[in-house]
């Protein structure tokens, strides 16, 4: 199952951030001097894609169970114990059972994927992950034919974790999705950036990444993994369901209701960045359209 | 005691007040041109000023309750804190406009359509009468009207607060202390209070 999805421009699994930046030019110049042809326009959306720095991508995130601050996550994270770890997959499994994170690793192909990362608040990142497709993982644990949706619910160690001694959710944080969408080859279950192991702050040791979504989706340091046969809740949506839906598929055209989701920021740009449009499905529609034909985006935000 | 204070705080000039305050902003702006705001500095500094605006506003309305109960005196600096928590709202705005929504076309449909923003530019449209009639010429022509225009502070302070509890994701109670404050002070100042109070 693993490598159904592949960027053309990432060939190697790892792949160290100074490698990256020379590969980067390398091909440019190539490509400058005609020597490249790019197969396809996929490949091409992939070429454009410049990963963020490492320092980027790990100083500024929502991980709200260490505060509510950008750099709180950065600050705080080191406290949460990510050895040993074990993720719990039960509900509707074959083979339910607490299976520990290194022996998922060691059934698991690791492989590169950079995607593009979409907040809800309208900045934007792009992320070289690793990581192995969550539908080897749930494949591993046996899906019986009555599920339908998976649910997912992040560690709650309040002695390692300052924030959740305020109710800004309702902890644990739970996220959940349809099956297809937990099964789709964009879906990853992420354990490193650069190549090196995920850091605390972005959420060790796995955790989910739906690059179509907007990024509270992609749940972090998750433990319990549960296949249902009905919607799960979901943290922001229980907090406030006219502003968060279940799906929260990037989209243009459905406006936050506080906020315009037509434009993003990129992370790095500094104080003069501009704001550039945001792609439909976060510029994964060729890929993911087809998921929810027949939906009302607008209903089902 | 207080008597003692405030004959040294009549000493004190105001003019390092405008000096003093100054320097945030400016220090701000440097920190984000050279990276010291983190990765996105134009957000660190919108909310910043905003921030920033929101204590002076709130340091202005101490101005009264702190003269009317504890006798301390701090009147001759309440100019100047208004001025600079306008000076602050403006910037906040400037950073908005400028830096963050960018596009014209945005901006008009945020203030329309977005009820934190909408709240949020109220106060500021109502913070500018207020800059307008700051000078003594205004004072005087104005007489006892200029009390009474100035207490659309109190409105333009509680706009700010809610504007900032509106923008809040989640439960947060950061927002919340601000806007709870401020009605603390604006409570003081009812005149029901005010009898009840020892003269």
């Amino acid at each position: 199952m693993a490598r159904r999805w592949t960027s053309d421009l990432s060939p190697r699994d790892v792949t160290p951030e100074r490698a990256f930046l020379n590969r980067r030019q390398i091909l440019g110049g190539l490509a400058a001097a005609g020597a490249v042809t790019l197969s396809s326009p996929r490949a091409r959306a992939q070429e454009a894609l410049e990963p963020n720095s490492w320092e980027e991508i790990t100083s500024y995130n929502n991980f709200y169970e260490f505060g509510t601050g950008k750099d709180d996550p950065a600050r705080y994270a080191g406290q949460m114990a990510t050895s040993p770890w074990t993720v719990a997959i039960n509900g509707l499994v074959d083979r339910p059972g607490e299976y520990a994170f290194k022996d998922i690793m060691a059934r698991m192909e690791i492989e590169e994927r950079i995607y593009r990362f979409r907040c809800v608040e309208a900045w934007s990142m792009v992320v070289p992950w690793t990581g192995f497709e969550l539908a080897d993982l749930l494949d591993m644990a046996g899906i019986q034919e009555r599920a339908t949706h998976v649910a997912f619910e992040t560690l709650l160690r309040p002695e390692e974790m300052p924030g959740v001694a305020r109710p800004v959710l309702d902890w644990p944080y739970v996220e959940g999705l349809r099956l297809d969408e937990a099964m789709h080859p964009l879906t990853l279950m992420a354990t490193g950036i650069y190549g090196r192991d995920i850091p605390n702050q972005n959420g060790a040791p796995l955790r989910l990444v739906v690059p179509w979504k907007y990024g509270f989706k992609s749940i972090k340091s998750v433990v319990r993994i549960t296949l249902t046969d009905s919607e799960p809740p979901t943290s922001w949506n229980v907090a406030n369901s006219r502003e968060y839906g279940f799906y929260s598929n990037v989209n243009p055209d459905v406006d936050h209701p506080r906020w315009s989701q037509a434009t993003e920021r990129e992370i790095g740009g500094g104080l003069f960045s501009p704001r550039k449009p945001t792609l439909m499905f976060n510029g994964y529609e060729d890929e993911v359209a087809s998921l929810y034909e027949g939906m009302d985006l607008s209903v089902h935000f | 005691m207080t008597g003692r204070l405030n004959d040294a705080l009549r000493r004190v000039p105001v003019w390092p007040l405008y000096i003093a305050g100054a320097v945030p902003p400016l220090w701000w702006l440097w920190l984000g041109l050279t990276g010291g705001l983190g990765v996105e500095p134009i957000e660190a500094l919108e909310h910043r000023l905003g921030e920033l605006a929101l204590q002076v506003l709130i340091a202005g309305l101490c101005v009264t309750p702190l003269r009317r109960h504890l006798g301390v005196n701090l009147i001759r600096f309440r100019r100047a804190l208004g001025i600079l928590a306008f000076s602050y709202v403006l910037l906040h705005l400037l950073v908005w406009l400028a830096l963050d929504v960018q596009i014209p076309a945005q901006i008009w449909a945020d203030i329309a359509k977005r009820p934190y923003i909408t709240v949020g530019m109220a106060g500021f449209v109502l913070l500018l009468p207020l800059v307008a009639t700051s000078n003594d010429r205004a004072v005087r022509w104005l007489g006892p009207r200029w009390r009474r225009l100035h207490r659309l502070t109190y409105l333009a302070v509680l706009l700010g607060a809610i504007h900032y509890v509106m923008l809040a994701k989640g439960f947060q109670i950061e927002p919340l202390l601000y806007l709870g404050g401020i009605v603390v002070l604006l409570a003081l100042r009812l005149p029901v209070r005010r009898r009840l109070l020892p003269a």
